[in-house]
Formats: structure tokens, sequence, C-alpha cells
């Protein structure tokens, strides 16, 4: 006798089984044909696949499979040669509806207007941005991340500009944008003064990181205030995850931004006819575009929505951090070729000798922290399975843990190293050792200040100092502290925490515990998804040379 | 009886004679209507107007010229003498509205385009070449007669020129520029082809003036919607339309021959004085100083219109003595260029001889017809 033994309870308990087991929510991918068809809309779908690295806990599962919706606008009387892109990400955490409905609302007015010189994608996906991705990629016929999405049967020509669309709930309070996409691009400025001209003629009220503009710049609290907002971007800029479906489009140079409306507790609601003008003003302005967005700025920095900080101004900062490291490196070369030209001369052989052991010792640190990376990047996805039958833990959980545990493993190596190699040089090795990680980490980090300056930077501010003040004498505790805390990954930890801060949300440390572990996953989750490279970048370049900062510090 | 018959004689003799001198007079008032008959000196009238923008965003270079084509052909120019060069198409492009207008009020309350424009040069077609070409005369044989500026030394010209333009240059197409220097040779050749009796150049750009700077040829008067380091700024934007309309210069140019009419007798100083600067916030200027009349004698109607003169009069009028005059000024001009040629052509190449030559070879019959 127990639970299962009743055949009514069985069947019941089956059902209750199977229906955790079904989708909580899919599209309904039938009726939006239907009513984008009844809107006068060429309607076509597209379904994708794909294999997750490892379930977490959105998804709970291995595959996604979803279908795609979308309905074209043609020109009345172009070719249809251009396009513009109004998307829509539905998923089970946000349904997103109110969305859709305002979507629809827009292409039956849209359908009624002659003056339309590109087509007009209105695009639904399922999913959010694993949908959008699938789209994108059939789209521009390419396969970057391993995705299985069916070819699109209808096209509408090259995108000019897109842009997503979130809503909660049919009054919002205020139009919150995002700019910063996958691997931290960024769409020209153009689309986001485009925006804000709109929310000024509108008399929206627009906000930049969920915070309101500062009004007061001669006083101390606007700079303040822009300074919050600044950091908040580089945080999010920082992280290269796509904030929304517009940074998956950024990768194929379409312009796009994503526009959330909030339903906070203000007093002045709008309704979605203002949100509705003010995408009907953007998109006829996009219409009147001859050419892509190209005259303003594509590397910026944002500490207001109506002010800039552009390339020229800050990438001096990274250069100068930069430049400490060339210059310790500087340092580094006299004094090796010094003791060098001063041991060569009562050794007259041997010199040479001396030298080629001093660079094998070299070499060796060099690949088994190179191993390291590679088995740090490998490892927690290969070995999720392994990890979860041994422990009681879940697919996600275990990848990582595995990630922390070989960081963690990495710490120990120093004391081992030297058991591999017979250490037969002066203790000038280390100084050798010291100049090319120091070398390495300057080139390292100049290729990613360049890419993802926000990135570059944040890296640059925390590991150049402690980077240049590695040396195996002195107090070896404190410079080993300062070494972990500034680690790729105590940086990341420290960062959520800056972020929540900035946010005025700020984190205890158990909760921050868990959001560091979150954030790994989404980091190893986004790097197979949609090729985002904060994960490689750590595991394979950064945290190597940090071993070998670390192996300096331990040298014997 | 005597008397009566001598006291009628003399009252005929006294009528005779006061006919007589009224007829004088009266002749002589003929004479004189005669001379202002002929006084501006040109027989017909022809227009180049040129649009040189092309993009969505520039409807107001395209309406400008319309509006200035739609005044002329008005006025009674018709199209066989109006060269019109739009390079874009603003009535049919993709995001008009309105398609098939052009407008130049807000509110749609004047469409230039209207039923019956012929634009000559369209698209493409409107180059520097192009327009340099139609100037001076130098166009392929296969061009179609539309196509060609076929004025003589008795026409009147009216060119006018709108679109982006900086100090000393006009910007065609987004690819190529006409500079003040060109433009100024390109007069200079039609001049010594005596291609125009007089012409009447306007230009609306961004610092205009600079465009008149370096006329040399005589009988050009100039005016240009504003001075060098001045932006001519635009009218007000449609709504509807989504973009500016009308550029302000040519906006109130049209306002301002909307009042004219063929029988009009405003003259140029009156168009000196439109769009004063609290309207236009540049500063038109104008230049005459290569104009051998007084302004104030020139009609509007003797370069925006094509004005056919007729006088009734019931009177006859003897023109012998004024062909007489007319010859011996031709045999003087004849003279003049004889003694002044080897004196004019002396370091360039002899294009007059090779020329006059070439006509000796091929038309034996033209060797008497002075060659230019």
């Amino acid at each position: 006798m127990g639970l299962l033994s009743d055949p009514v309870r069985r069947r019941a308990l089956a059902r209750l089984v199977l229906r955790l087991n079904a989708p909580l929510w899919a599209l309904p991918v039938a009726w939006l044909e239907r009513t984008m068809r009844s809107v006068g809309l060429e309607v076509y779908t597209q379904s994708f696949s794909r294999k997750l690295p490892f379930p977490d806990e959105t998804h709970e599962r291995y595959m996604v499979s979803g279908t795609n919706v979308y309905g074209i606008l043609r020109a009345p009387r172009a070719a249809s040669t251009e396009s513009l892109v109004l998307t829509v990400p539905c998923g089970s955490d946000s349904t997103n509806s109110q969305a859709v409905g305002l979507l629809l609302a827009l292409a039956a007015h849209f359908r009624g207007q002659i003056y339309w010189a590109k087509d007009i994608i209105f695009l639904v996906t399922e999913y959010d941005l694993l949908g959008t991705e699938a789209w994108l990629e059939a789209y521009h016929d390419v396969n970057v991340t391993g995705m299985q999405s069916s070819p699109l049967q209808g096209r509408a020509g090259a995108i000019q500009a897109a842009v997503a669309l979130e809503l909660s709930s049919d009054m919002v309070t205020s139009l919150d944008v995002a700019v910063e996409g996958l691997n931290g691009q960024l769409p020209n400025l153009d689309l986001l003064n485009l925006f804000q001209t709109f929310c000024q003629k509108g008399g929206l009220l627009c906000t930049l990181q969920g915070k309101l503009q500062p009004q007061d710049w001669t006083s101390l609290d606007g700079p303040l205030q822009g300074l919050q907002m600044l950091l908040l971007m580089v945080l999010r800029q920082a992280s290269g995850r796509p904030h929304g479906s517009h940074g998956l489009f950024l990768r194929y140079r379409v312009e796009a931004l994503t526009l959330r409306g909030i339903n906070s507790f203000r007093q002045y609601k709008y309704d979605l006819v203002a949100v509705g003008k003010a995408l009907e003003g953007m998109f006829r302005k996009l219409n009147h575009l001859l050419e892509r967005l190209h005259q303003s700025f594509f590397l910026y920095l944002l500490p207001a929505l109506s002010r800039f900080v552009s390339i020229g101004l800050y990438m001096p900062a990274a250069g100068f951090l930069l430049l400490v490291l060339g210059l310790k490196a500087l340092e580094l070369w006299m004094q090796l070729h010094e003791a060098g030209v001063g041991l060569e001369e009562p050794r007259g052989s041997p010199g040479p000798s001396a030298q080629g052991v001093g660079l094998a010792s070299l070499v060796a640190p060099l690949l088994i922290s190179q191993a390291m990376g590679l088995a740090l990047y490998v490892l927690p996805v290969l070995g999720q399975h392994v990890a979860a039958q041994h422990f009681p833990v879940a697919e996600a959980e275990a990848v990582v843990l595995t990630l922390l545990a070989i960081y963690a493993a990495g710490l120990a190596l120093p004391h081992n190293t030297h058991r591999v190699v017979s250490t037969q040089a002066p203790d000038r090795g280390w100084m050798a050792l010291k100049l090319v990680a120091l070398i390495y980490l300057a080139l390292q980090l100049g290729c990613i200040a360049l890419t993802n300056f926000s990135l570059g930077f944040l890296l640059a501010a925390t590991m150049v100092p402690t980077a240049a003040l590695a040396k195996p004498h002195g107090s070896r505790t404190l410079y080993a502290a300062l070494l972990v805390l500034t680690s790729p990954a105590a940086t990341l930890f420290g960062s959520l925490f800056l972020w929540r801060e900035l946010q005025e949300a700020p984190l205890s440390l158990a909760e921050g515990w868990q959001l560091f572990l979150a954030a790994l996953a989404q980091g190893v989750l986004e790097h197979h998804t949609y090729g985002a490279l904060l994960f490689p970048l750590l595991s394979l370049g950064l945290y190597p040379c940090w071993l070998l900062f670390w192996n300096v510090l331990f040298w014997k | 009886m005597a008397v009566s018959h001598c006291f009628s004689r003399a009252a005929s003799a006294f009528t005779a004679v006061l006919l007589f001198s009224f007829g004088c007079v009266a002749a002589s008032h003929i004479e004189d209507q005669a001379e202002q008959f002929f006084r501006s000196g040109h027989t017909n009238n022809w227009a180049v107007l040129v649009c040189t923008s092309r993009f969505w965003f520039n409807y107001r270079h395209v309406a400008n010229t319309l509006s200035v084509y739609r005044s002329v052909k008005r006025l009674g120019i018709p199209d066989s003498h109006i060269v019109l060069m739009l390079a874009d198409d603003m009535a049919c492009n993709p995001r008009n509205p309105k398609p098939a207008t052009v407008f130049s009020h807000k509110n749609m309350e004047l469409n230039v385009y209207g039923d019956d424009v012929e634009v000559d040069y369209r698209s493409y077609e409107v180059t520097v070449e192009n327009f340099l070409r139609v100037l001076t005369g130098r166009i392929p044989p296969s061009t179609p007669r539309s196509k060609r500026l076929l004025s003589d030394d008795r026409s009147n010209i009216l060119i006018y020129m709108t679109g982006h333009g900086g100090n000393g240059f006009l910007k065609f197409q987004d690819s190529e520029e006409i500079t003040n220097i060109e433009l100024a040779d390109a007069f200079e050749q039609m001049w010594q082809k005596r291609r125009y009796n007089e012409l009447l150049f306007i230009i609306d750009t961004c610092q205009g003036a600079s465009m008149y700077e370096r006329f040399y040829s005589p009988n050009i008067m100039a005016l240009a919607s504003s001075q060098v380091g001045e932006d001519s700024l635009s009218h007000q934007p449609d709504p509807a339309i989504g973009v500016h309309l009308m550029d302000r210069y040519t906006f109130y140019v049209l306002e301002f021959l909307e009042e004219i009419n063929p029988a009009s007798q405003t003259n140029m100083n009156d168009l000196f004085q439109v769009c004063p600067k609290s309207l236009c916030v540049s500063t038109p200027g104008h230049r005459t100083d290569l104009f051998q009349r007084d302004p104030k004698n020139v009609l509007i109607t003797d370069f925006f219109g094509s004005v056919r003169k007729v006088e009734i009069t019931t009177e006859t009028i003897n023109l012998q003595q004024d062909s007489e005059i007319m010859e011996s000024s031709y045999k003087e001009d004849q003279m003049d260029e004889e003694l002044m040629e080897p004196l004019k052509y002396a370091e360039q190449l002899p294009v007059a001889q090779i020329i006059h030559q070439h006509f000796e070879d091929s038309f034996p019959l033209c060797s008497a017809l002075h060659s230019f």
C-alpha cells in the first residue's frame, strides 16, 4: 500500500508529472499568425531548436525548441531593399503580452499609411533571446552559435535599424532604454538621440539605467548622478551580456535599442497610446533615412541620456594604466640586462647556458598556467554529468562548482610547479617570468580595451596595480591577499556588489554569493548560446596570466 | 465775298498748320514710344532652373526650383524655353505621403508640381558637366532640343540655382562641386559666344553671395540669399510631410512673384527688397555693377516673363532712319572688331582664324558673314 497503489491517485500523479514536464508557457503561434494576417501583413513562422550545454534553472531541459512568428509590412511604392524591425521577445518568465498587443496595434496603423519606403518586420520571438538569435542567424544565413533554425521563407532586404520592446503592464510610468549589447557593442548614438527627441516631444519620462536624468548640472548633484550612471553603464558593458534583444542585432551591424516600459509608483502614468506615438515617430524618422546610421559615435559612454563621453576622451585612461605595465616591464628588462651582464663577466662559458636555463624555466609555468586556463574553460561543461553522478547537485550547479574548484586549484599550483621544474635559475628567474607575464597582461588588456573598453578598463584598474607590485620578497601574505582580491573572479564578485549598490538595492553577503554563482552559470551559458566572450577571455586569457603572477609571488 | 474767301483760306491754312504741328508732335511721340518699345534690347526669354541636391530631406530645394518654374511659366515663358534640372524626384518618392505633389506652403496650400511639369534634366543627369554644357552650348549633337539652351544675343536669361553651397562653391548631388570661378568663366564664354543679352543670376544656398563674387562679364545682375559666412535658412516644416518645405528666401520671392502679372511694371529694386533680414535671418545680397541699365528701369518681367510687347497705334512710323543708324552702327561694330581682332587674340589660340578658315573651306558663301 502506498501512494501508487490507488489507480486514481496514480493517474492523478501521472497527470501532474506530465504537466510539470510540459512547458509552462508557449507562444500562441496560430493565433498570432491569424491576427497578423488579418491586419494585412505577410506572415511567416520559423522553428528553431537548440541543445543547451547544461540545463539552467529557467530552462530545466537540455533541448529548447520554439517558433518565431513574424509579419512583413511591404513598402507600397518602394522595392524591398531595406527594412526596419520591431521585435517583441516573449519568454516564460516575461510573457510580454502587452508589448505584443502594442505591436499588433502599430502594425494595423502602419498598414494604413503610404509613406513607407522600407519594409517593416514585426517579429515575435519565443524564448526571448534564443529565438531572436535563431531568427537573425537564419535571416543573415550564417551559423555562429550552433543553433538549428529552419530557413526563413519571407525576407525583406537589409535591416537598417531595430527596436525591441518589453512591457510589463499596460500603463507605464517611465520608459527605460538599454543600449549595451553583446560583448559590449553599442548602437550608433544617433539612435539614442532619436529616442530622446521623441521622449521630449511626447513628454514621456525616459530613464537610463533605471534612473532619472540629473537636472542640476551646476552643483555637485548632477555630476555625481552622472558618475553613477556612467559606472552602471561601464559595469553592464563589461559583463558583455546582451541586455535585451537589441544586443544580438548589433553583431550584424544593425543599430538597435531595447525600450522597457516600467510601471512603478509614480503619480503620472502614460498609456500605451503615448508609447505607441513615440514608436511611430521613431519609425517614421528611420524611414526617412537614406543610409545606415553612421554619422554619430559608435563608441561612447553615457553619464546621462543627453550627454556622452566619446572614445577620444576615455581611451587615454586605459592607455595610462597599460603604460604602467609597460614601464614596469621595461624596468625589469633593465634589471635583467644588468644582472645578466654582471654575471657574464666572472663566468665565461656558463653564461649562455644560465640564460638558456632561465628561458626553459619560464616555459613550464607558462604551459601549466595555460593548461589550467584550458581546464577551466573546457572541464566544467564536459564533466557536468560525472560531477552530477558523484555529488548530489544538479547539472547547472555542477558546472559552477567545478568552475570554482578548478579556479581554487590553480592557487595551489606554485607549490607544485617547482617540483616539476628543476630550478637552476638564480633568483632572477622570477624577474623573467614577471616580465613575460607583464607583457602578456598588457597585450591582453590592450586588445580587450579596444573591443570592449569597459571590460578592459575594469580589469586593468583592478589587476594592473597588484600585477606591477607582485614579487616574491617582502610580505607574502599581504601580497597574496591583494592578488587574490584582484583576481578576475574576485573582480566579478566585487562588481556585482558595486552594481547593486549603485542601483540602490544593496546585497548581503549570502545574496551576493548566490548572485555570483548565478552570474557564473549565466556567463558559461551565454558563451555557448550567443557567443559572449567574457567567459573565454577570463578563463583562457586572464586567468592564466593571473596565475603567472601568483607563480611569481610564490617563487622560491 | 473775296474777304470770306480769304478768311476761309486763312482758316484752312491755320488748321493745316495746326494739324501739321500736331502731326509732328504726334509723330515724335510715336517715335519716342517706338524707342521705348525697343528699350530693353531683348527679344526672347530663357530660364535655366537648377536644383542640385537629392535625398528626401532636401525636399525644399526641389520645391524652391519648382516655385520659380511655376512663376516663370505663369508669366509667359514656355517649356521650350525653360531648361529645368531637378536632381531628385520628390513627387514620386516613396516617402511622400501625398504622391505626385510638391508643396511650398505648409498645410498643403500650394502645390507647385502642378499638372504639366516638364523636367529636362532629371536625377543623375544633373551634373556640373551637363550644366556647363547647357550654358555654353557645347552639347553633343544627339541631345534633344528640350535639353538645349538655344539662346542668342537678344535673349534675356534667368538662371536660378539652389542646393547646398559654401564659400565659393555649390554642391551637386553629394559628389561634386562647381566653383564660382568656373561659373564666371562659363558666363564669359556665353558672352563671347553672344549667347545672352542680359543675364539674371539668382542663387539660394548658404553663403550664396560668394558665387557671384567672381563674375566679370558685362550685363549680369546677380542676387543671392545670404552673404559669405551666413547660412540660408529653411522655412517652416510641415508635420504631415515631415520635412521643411521651402527655403526662406525663395519662399518670399515666390510670394513676391505671385503678385506679378505680365503687365506689371515692378522693377528690380523691388526684388532687391524682398526678404529683409527680419524675415530671412540671413542678409540677401545683390550685384549690379556689371549691368549696364539702372535696376530701377529693369522690369521683373524682363527676366521672369516672356512679354509680347504689343502696342496698338493708328499712326505709321517711319523706321528708315533708324535702320540706317542700325546699319552704320553695325558697320562700326564690324570695323571695331576688325581693328580689335588681332589685338584681342594675340596671345591665344587663333580660334577666329581657324573657324574663319574652316568656314571658307567648307562654306565659301559664308565668308562674307562675319564669324564669331
